[in-house]
């Protein structure tokens, strides 16, 4: 215990300084209170020479334009196969009832009944809305952009974890990659491709491979060594040992990786929608921004349906444990799956061929929800504006407007060493070094007021969100099947695209801060739910009999016992529930904030790729920073739990 | 006697950041003990004939598989040379290491190492699919070992579908599969229950009785070491203390751990007459007796015989000595002190 006290100490004397300068700061030189004009480094003109020189002088752009080709070439193949562009090979569109009743046959050879009828009955939702071309636009980018991930990510995974130097260089830079918004992403694709559907499907693919070079990895590293060395006495080779025993056995983890790959792709898809990207993105963004309630919440129950059904599939796919078949003689019996697939695909074929109903549902003969949606959505708006209206003042007047102020009003240098002193009172001089580093680089980017705000948003979401989550989680752990059902809200929940989460607050609260705070809250309290309740659940139960037989009332178990046993499980939830509400707050920013995400918007749009990548950077290392110190945080806690 | 298959002469392995440097020093200074290095197997010399069964025995940690892996080289030696049928292995490429393992060795491991996504004839099938075997020749070949472990009919089951008995069949069958001159067993039947274990011995003395193999047998059991042993390698801390027949381990013990490891034993049941016998000094009287019977069998007989010395003949019938009736009473009944 020495070691943190002396932390404690050190922390101390830290915070009385930074609450030194705080008081003082009338007296304080202008350099102290804002990046003073040294500091601020040109980082965006060094990055825009880079990528001028990687453009211009070493044809990086050839490489990338032919790359592009390929990947358009491939976007071209299946727009033709789904939704009928005239394209070779001019075979297309499959009949929607083809597509509907693989999903089904997948679904149910996958899992079940109930898999069949989520799958099947989510493209039945999108054939009779009349969405069927966007759908396709959208599932047309993640065909082509998965596999390329998947294969990229195997690759590198296997190479980091052949060579552990590689894994080294490579690490720091997955963490960056993984905590840089979506945008940051897409302003280099933009000035290497331009904008539209191979610049999404690009942009896609690059986003979404570090998870599955990290489950590749995790799984490769997991295969127990007995299984390698008898592959070894049965005489493989490593070629051989690589490709029949571990990548098989690493299997479930494999899979995972592709499960997030395919969850990544379409969370990206439906932002490239900034970029020219068509599809539900493009039609949500249009909708939105015209508010059009009622037909945004269409669209806006498609992605998520779609979402849903990519999550089970690829996760029952991943989970599913080899069975043997009863042996039968019969091919047919053996193989009936397949059979009664290809039967429904031929009654599919053919009903599409006397019935265009079943090959295409035309525009006019789409049903519609949206009227309805729009008329209760009117009366109930009516009902709670003036709740809505008075939380609204409430929150910017009292809550956002003053904190926001406090933030900016902070000296920088008292914000750096507020940093450095929760860095020392949790990891002592290298923890404290770490986060000054990672402020101390925000600061010398130039966007210090920016900064402030994103940073004043976050604070204030998570800090909402764990108001509103922990009591919550309290109460649904208390017994195993309300657990368990808040916690498939929340694992479906967190399987949404981000844009999802703004169509209900921009219905409630209209195009504001509020409507931001609002969405970043929800986003954020999914995994601190999650992760509560997690952590409540795996108390070991003798703990809790033993402290029920020393006679501890129910709350001072919860207080005493469950919360601190559960402490690390729930720092984890803390520590996404940051990075979601980062990346959140940026993609909410054209809802209209002033803070990076709006600067990042702009440097969208004039495409300056050392400005995004600045502000990209600066977002990054505040997720960073915060992974730094919960992580820490959380293992210390570990290690005096015994855990 | 025979010539041995596999000869260990100062084998030494030493886990850690760097073990030769480690092993040098340890020359200069035997003593020596650093954090971070496992000296897990030490100076072990050892010779495998041709035919035999030898069983490693040692408690936990005491670098039994250790030794076997570097008999396979599944791990590099730190020190010393391992020579498998005149071979030095850790000369041999990586092909013709392949080579050696394809044609010559099979392994059995404790935790059974099976492939989860394999099913079980293709689990047994994996080391000729590796020798680029086609895929009828190796089904029907995996088949037939299926049967000799008595697995028919469950051909097409996954490993996590068996119970630990089955699977471990399975990883007999599978070792079994290219016919392998040398075959190493490292705790096979440890993590099964005893009724099962008792089963699966039985089993094992089945099939070792069908083929002629070189054998090398992991158990900390010594019941286990005492039912199929040919001879006893007993280690301790990395060192070999004895390696001899299970006679001759717990009549003549070479240390003072080999004695407190073998004191429990019954010793009536290990020793066989034959291993007492001492040469005639008087033309033999009576009926003789078999020299592969243990004192234990011959116990009601040897209270009531009256001879003094009682001559022993080798199973062609010939006789090759005779035993001192006292010194047979003293194993049967323990050392009048
Ligand atoms: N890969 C390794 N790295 C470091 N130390 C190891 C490694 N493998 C084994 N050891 C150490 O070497 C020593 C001998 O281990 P070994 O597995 O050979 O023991 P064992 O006799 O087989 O024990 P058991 O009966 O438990 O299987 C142990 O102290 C063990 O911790
Ligand atoms: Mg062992």
């Amino acid at each position: 215990m020495g070691r943190s006290e002396r932390y404690a100490g050190t922390a101390k004397l830290l915070l009385a300084l930074a609450v030194g300068l705080m008081l003082f700061k009338t007296v304080l030189p202008q350099g102290m209170i804002r990046p003073p004009e040294w500091l601020v480094l040109p980082f965006a003109d060094w990055i825009n020479a880079v990528f001028a020189f990687l453009q211009n002088d070493l044809g990086l752009m050839a490489v990338t334009r032919a790359f592009s080709d390929v990947v358009e070439w491939l976007l071209n193949v299946t727009a033709n196969l789904l939704y009928g562009k005239s394209r070779w090979p001019n075979l297309g569109p499959i009949p929607w009832s083809v597509i509907a009743v693989t999903a089904f046959m997948a679904g149910y050879a996958l899992k079940g009944w109930r898999l069949g009828l989520i799958s099947g009955g989510t493209f039945v939702w999108i054939a009779l809305m009349g969405q069927w071309k966007w759908a396709m636009e959208t599932l047309s980018v993640i065909v082509v952009a998965a596999p390329f991930s998947v294969t990229l990510g195997l690759v590198l995974g296997v190479l980091a974890w052949r060579s552990p130097r590689f894994e080294r260089v490579l690490n720091p830079i997955l963490s960056i990659a993984q905590s840089l918004p979506h945008f940051a992403y897409m302003i280099p694709v933009v000035v290497f491709i331009g904008v539209g559907p191979k610049a999404g499907a690009i942009v896609t693919i690059i986003f979404s491979v570090p998870p599955m070079i990290r489950m590749t990895l995790l799984g490769l590293k997991k295969v127990p060594e007995e299984v390698i060395e008898a592959g070894k006495m049965s005489g493989a080779t490593r070629w051989q040992l690589l490709t029949r025993a571990r990548i098989p056995t690493a299997r479930s983890e494999i899979l995972i990786g592709v499960n997030q790959v395919i969850m990544q792709c379409l969370a990206m898809v439906v932002l490239a929608s900034f970029i020219g990207m068509p599809g539900l993105g493009q039609k949500l963004l249009q909708l939105l921004q015209s508010l059009k309630i009622g037909l945004s919440v269409e669209i806006g129950v498609t992605i998520v349906l779609l979402a849903v059904t990519l999550d089970r599939l690829t996760k029952a796919w991943a989970l599913r444990l080899p069975v043997h078949e009863a042996a039968s003689p019969s091919w047919l019996i053996r193989n009936r799956l397949l059979v009664i697939w290809l039967a429904l695909c031929a009654l599919g074929f053919g009903l599409a061929h006397f019935f265009p109903y079943f090959l295409e549902v035309e525009r006019k003969q789409a049903l519609s929800v949206a009227g309805p949606i729009d008329a209760l959505m009117d009366q109930v708006i009516r009902l709670i504006t003036p709740v809505t209206l008075w939380l609204r003042w409430f929150l910017i007047t009292w809550v956002l407007i003053p904190m926001r102020d406090a933030y900016l009003w902070l000296p920088f240098t008292a914000v750096l060493l507020l940093l450095a002193a929760v860095g020392w009172a949790i990891g002592g001089l290298r923890s404290a070094l770490i986060c000054v580093a990672y402020f101390g680089l925000i600061a010398a980017s130039g966007w210090w007021d920016r900064a402030m705000i994103t940073v004043y948003m976050v604070c204030i979401s998570v800090v909402i969100a764990a108001i509103l989550g922990i009591p919550l989680a309290i109460w649904g752990a208390r017994t195993p099947i309300r657990a368990g059902r808040i916690l498939l809200v929340c694992d479906t929940a967190q399987t949404f695209p981000s844009f999802i989460y703004l169509i209900p607050v921009i219905m409630l609260f209209g195009v504001n801060d509020v409507a931001v705070v609002a969405a970043v809250v929800v986003f954020a309290a999914v995994p601190m739910v999650r992760y509560t309740i997690e952590g409540l659940r795996n108390v070991p139960p003798e703990m809790i009999e033993a402290a029920d037989m020393s006679g501890a009332t129910r709350a001072q178990v919860l207080w005493h016992v469950r919360l601190p046993m559960a402490l690390p499980t729930m720092l984890v939830g803390a520590n996404q529930s940051v990075m979601f509400s980062l990346f959140m707050v940026i993609i909410a920013a054209f809802i209209g904030t002033q803070d990076l995400g709006q600067e990042m918007q702009r440097a969208l749009s004039s495409t300056d790729v050392g400005k995004g990548l600045v502000l990209g950077f600066a977002v990054a290392f505040m997720g960073l920073m915060t992974d730094h110190l919960i992580t820490r945080w959380s293992e210390t806690r570990k290690r005096a739990l015994g855990i | 006697m025979t010539e041995s298959v596999i000869t260990c002469r100062n084998v030494s392995k030493i886990f850690g950041p760097n073990p030769a440097q480690h092993l040098v020093q340890l020359k200069a200074d035997p003593g020596l003990s650093q954090a971070g290095y496992v000296h897990a197997v030490r100076d072990v010399n050892l010779d495998v004939r041709r035919g035999e069964m030898l069983v490693v025995m040692g408690l936990s940690g005491s670098g039994k598989s250790t030794l076997v892996r570097c008999l396979s080289r599944l791990i590099e030696i730190t020190g010393g040379s391992v020579t498998v049928e005149g071979r030095d292995i850790a000369t041999l490429s990586e092909s013709e290491l392949i080579d050696l393992r394809r044609s010559k060795m099979g392994m059995v491991f404790q935790s059974f190492g099976l492939l989860p996504h394999r099913s079980v004839l293709e689990n047994v099938a994996f080391p000729l699919e590796m020798r680029g075997q086609d895929r009828s020749t190796r089904y029907a070949r995996a088949r037939e070992m299926l049967e000799l472990v008595g697995l028919k009919g469950r051909e097409d089951y996954f490993p996590r579908e068996l119970s630990g008995g089955q699977q471990q069949r399975v990883g007999i069958a599978r070792s079994l599969a290219v016919e392998p001159d040398i075959w190493f067993l490292d705790e096979p039947f440890s993590a099964l229950d005893p009724l099962i274990r008792r089963e699966m011995q039985d089993e094992f003395l089945r099939l070792k009785g069908m083929m002629n193999k070189t054998i090398i047998f992991i158990t900390h059991d010594f019941d286990e070491a005492l039912r199929l042993a040919d001879r006893i390698a007993i280690m301790k801390d990395g060192r070999v203390e004895q390696c001899d027949t299970p006679d001759q381990i717990v009549l003549h013990p070479a240390t003072e751990y080999v004695a407190k490891f073998t004191s429990e034993i019954d010793r009536a049941r290990v020793v066989h007459i034959g291993s007492l016998v001492a040469p005639l000094t008087a033309p033999a009287t009576g009926e003789p007796v078999a020299a592969y019977r243990t004192i234990r069998d011959l116990a009601r007989q040897l209270i009531s015989d009256p001879r003094v010395e009682i001559p022993v003949i080798n199973d062609k019938g010939a006789v090759i000595g005779s035993v001192l009736r006292q010194t047979a009473l003293d194993v049967l009944l323990g050392d009048a002190h």
